[in-house]
């Protein structure tokens, strides 16, 4: 199936744009990294179009909080690079163990449990050239940390899944990363209990970077990490266990391990499918109510309830049938299954339009 | 023809107090606050709902008459701008928040309502709407969904867009969509958020829903002094490179202290080259540990006078001066125009040097406020309109310093939009293709080009890059001054 003949590798811009003004009928599928393993695994019919040889740092530039680079640059040389300026990203960027790319994290559209505090991925991408289904390359947004010129087409970008046009550059903003982290770690026995907690810890001000909540055989536990000034984050880490009534602090590389286990999905089980939905807090009980036990099925509900991770060993077709209820859209990002979009799906109207002036020839997958 | 057939069916649609025709109930819809440019649309509808918005725009369609959404009218760009052969929606009606949920922390809001109504109902919830455009008090969220608008706290938490979750909105052919929904998450292309920025040409935002923070436990605001303009700047730098992320990073020149001193008196040191306004804010613990690191930079930038707002009191008064700047300056001068760029912000010394030698070359005077932190300048530009082509050497100017900012790997505008203002600097921002596909998008979503025609996008007949004096709009005949 993945061979050689139906993979294009792009070594320059030039060979993206000569890839999608080929004839052919086949739709090209974009890879970046091979990380999103259901959204990169090619189907009958498809060509790869491989963008992980365009890997480079362009510009970095630590006091503008801004860097640029190739799509294919992969998150962990990224995140290498500004954590020597004390910098980073701070929306987590996922399966940055598995070698996830810029351009795939943007094109998904994942953020990690650090969008509690700042924002997610569209909010730092500032600039983005891609090119799209008739071969031309464009460029949207800028270099700069504040823009307003034109069309917000990082924007449009975000979420794309490479069926707009692929990704070639990337700017993002930065932030300074806190010297120090700690996290709590607070058990309740109820769903409400801990839904509770999730959403006045929220709305309280205490500034927490990432709030996580894991559903286990004996009941919920809630993860909330601080970040900031070494010197009173025990006071901090005290103050929220407080809030939490109760708890257990992990500081170092415990707590550390803890997030990039998160983020990496360590916790997926083998021949288990994952599986991202967008919701809000008031919607996670009405989710788990249709869901597996977490031993069959584990899942990690992210950004304080708008983000749900979820393990799916069914048929995704039952799954799609249970978000398509409860109106919550969801994506596939690992896993054999498709399609890749189940549940409450974008909007067709406005999307068929932008899809019809960037891609009218299909060079590129369907919706 | 189609206009005549308009406004009859108009006239069904509307009370006739609430379609405007006449000179004298048009005149106060002819420009928005870029005053240098007006024109006398066909009418103005007040809608009151919804309904009546998409009604309206469905019957334009109809007939292929241009139309032009308006919130209160203080665009500086000109984006409110309306045609003399279109009609303006007035939304300010339009201004109820709909929904306000603490447990979601958002609220959905109808397109008219002003952005500091927003941040005042979620005040008993302890939340606020975070983008804080100095115009925040009149200004409408539809206004700030359309222009992408920012304030004084963007550096930390981004502008209107990053606070947009969901809009749905009436394409400019009548259709209702939704993007987006209330999730802070979204799955497929971010739609809502490419909405935002877009100048009202992809339709009239009909509900929004917003973002709210909680309110920052403390801020700590200190305001210091400078006998030079780039040693204010040299103090920003400092402050980036300790690894602070101040909520705001602010600083004024001599001319914009001396205009915010004599109108509101906001106690800004007298005689200063240049005061700094820095902010933390968050969590307390942390922000007094930041504030006292915070101190130690700043006193090594050789502040002549480091002020610390004590009390919620001094600290509003600081801001005063600051938001109040731009009008302040109309003091000390009969006109002047607010420009907005962008530079990259280890340039901001370099690109204020250069307005400054401008200033002197096209011997007028130019006052600066502006946003540090995200290097986003702001020069006024005074000149007396009186003066026999005096306003065309301040638009000159202008010109000038947008085209410093591009050279200096920045933007035209970081807040204000492109308007019919800056429609002429497109084509030095973007190459063609870019603009070919911007084009085509708006195109695809708006066929007849009726949602206000001739903004952000240079029209095929794009001006000259070089273009000075009468604004091209203005050569052919579709608007005026004054
Ligand atoms: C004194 C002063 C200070 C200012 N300070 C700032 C600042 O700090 N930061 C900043 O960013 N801006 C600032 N501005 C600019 C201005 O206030 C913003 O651009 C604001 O967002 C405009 O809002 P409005 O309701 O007045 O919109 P209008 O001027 O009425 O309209 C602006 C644009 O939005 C479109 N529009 C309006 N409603 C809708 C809708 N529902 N759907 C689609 N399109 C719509 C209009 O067609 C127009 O193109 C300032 C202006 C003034 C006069």
């Amino acid at each position: 199936m993945n061979n050689v003949m139906d993979v294009i590798n792009a070594e320059r811009i030039e060979d993206v744009q000569a890839a999608m003004q080929e004839p052919g009928d086949a739709r090209l599928r974009i890879r970046g990294g091979g990380s999103k393993t259901a959204l990169s695994t090619p189907r009958a019919g498809e060509r790869i179009l491989d963008l992980s040889r365009l890997s480079a740092i362009l510009e970095y530039e630590p006091g503008e909080y801004t860097f640029t680079a190739l799509a294919g640059t992969p998150i962990r040389k990224v995140e290498a690079a500004l954590a020597e300026h004390g910098q980073y990203l701070p929306f987590d960027p996922p399966l940055a163990g598995a070698g996830a790319t810029l351009g795939g994290t943007v094109a998904t559209g994942l953020s990690g449990s650090g969008r509690q505090r700042y924002g997610g991925v569209r909010d730092f991408l500032i600039g983005a050239r891609f090119v799209d289904g008739q071969g031309r390359l464009v460029r949207g947004g800028g270099k700069v940390v504040k823009n307003a010129a034109g069309f917000d087409l990082p924007k449009l970008m975000v979420g794309s899944l490479g069926r707009l046009g692929a990704l070639v550059e990337l700017s993002f903003k930065v932030f300074p990363k806190p010297a120090a982290y700690a996290t709590v770690e607070t058990r309740f026995v109820s769903l409400d209990q801990a839904v509770d907690a999730m959403v006045s810890l929220s709305a309280a001000p205490l500034d927490v970077e990432a709030l996580d909540l894991t559903p286990d055989a004996e009941g919920f536990v809630i993860w909330a990490r601080l970040g900031g000034v070494a010197d009173v984050l025990d006071e901090r880490a005290e103050r929220l266990r407080a809030f939490l009534d109760g708890g257990h602090i992990l500081t170092g590389e415990e707590e550390r391990a803890h997030w990039r286990t998160a983020g990496d999905f360590a916790w997926l089980p083998a021949d288990a499918s994952l599986i991202k939905v967008a919701l809000t807090p008031a919607q996670v009980a009405a989710l788990e109510k249709r869901l597996p036990g977490p031993g069959d099925s584990p899942r990690r509900y992210s950004v304080g309830g708008a983000l749900a991770w979820l393990a799916w060993q069914a048929s995704i077709s039952d799954l799609d049938a249970i978000l398509t209820d409860l109106n919550l859209p969801g994506l596939l990002i690992l896993g054999d299954g498709q399609p890749a979009l189940i549940g409450r799906r974008p909007d067709p109207v406005y999307l068929d339009r932008i899809k019809r002036t960037l891609d009218p020839a299909g060079r590129l997958l369907k919706f | 023809m189609a206009a005549d057939a308009l406004m009859s069916d108009l006239e069904r649609l509307y009370p006739p107090k609430r379609l405007l025709r006449a000179p004298v109930q048009l005149a106060p819809y002819e420009s928005d606050a870029l005053t240098a440019f007006r024109t006398r649309p066909l009418a103005v509808v007040l809608s009151e709902t919804q309904d009546e918005v998409i009604e309206t725009v469905r019957l334009c369609h109809k007939h292929a008459v241009p139309f032009v959404a308006r919130g209160s009218g203080t665009s500086l760009s000109g984006g409110s701008l309306p045609l003399a052969e279109g009609i303006v929606i007035a939304l300010n009606r339009l201004n109820h928040i709909l929904t306000l949920d603490p447990q979601t922390r958002t609220a959905l809001v109808e397109p008219g309502v002003a952005n500091l109504a927003v941040s005042q109902a979620a005040a008993p919830h302890g939340l606020y709407y975070a983008p804080d455009p100095s115009s925040q008090p009149i200004c409408t969220i539809g206004g700030n969904v359309a222009f992408n608008s920012g304030g004084a706290h963007c550096l930390k938490y981004g502008m209107t867009a990053n606070h947009v979750l969901g809009i749905k909105a009436v394409l400019p052919d009548g259709e209702v969509v939704e993007m987006g929904g209330d999730s802070l998450e979204g799955v497929g292309p971010d739609l809502a958020g490419f909405f935002v920025g877009s100048e009202g040409l992809f339709g009239i935002a009909l509900e929004i829903t917003l973002r709210l923070l909680p309110v920052p436990e403390m801020y700590r605001t200190v305001l210091a002094s400078y006998s030079s303009l780039g040693a204010a700047g040299d103090a920003v730098t400092n402050v980036v490179a300790s690894g602070l992320l101040p909520g705001a990073l602010e600083i004024m020149d001599r001319l914009a202290i001396q205009a915010a001193e004599a109108s509101v008196d906001a106690g800004y040191p007298k005689g200063a080259a240049a005061v700094l306004i820095v902010e933390l804010e968050g969590e307390r613990i942390q922000v007094e540990a930041e504030f006292a690191r915070l101190l130690t930079v700043i006193e090594s930038t050789g502040a002549d006078e480091v002020r610390v707002a004590q009390d919620a009191a001094e600290r509003a008064r600081i801001w005063k001066g600051r938001k109040g700047a731009f009008s302040a300056v109309g003091r000390l001068s009969p006109d002047y125009i607010v420009q907005d760029g962008v530079v990259p912000r280890s340039h901001l010394g370099e690109a204020l040097a250069r307005i400054e030698e401008l200033s002197a070359e096209y011997d007028l005077r130019v006052a600066n406020v502006f946003h540090a932190g995200d290097g986003n300048l702001h020069p006024l530009i005074l000149y007396n309109g009186r003066e026999p082509g005096a306003l065309e050497r301040a638009e000159e100017l202008a010109g000038d310093i947008l085209r410093l900012c591009i050279q200096l790997g920045g933007s035209i505008t970081g807040e204000h939009g492109v308007g019919v203002e800056k429609l002429a600097y497109m084509p030095e921002m973007f190459n063609e293709t870019d603009l070919a596909v911007m084009g085509e998008l708006r195109a695809a979503i708006d066929p007849l080009g009726l949602a206000n025609r001739g903004k952000m996008l240079p029209a095929g007949d794009a001006p000259a890059l070089h273009a000075h004096g009468p604004h091209p709009l203005e050569k052919a005949g579709i608007i005026s001054r004054e």
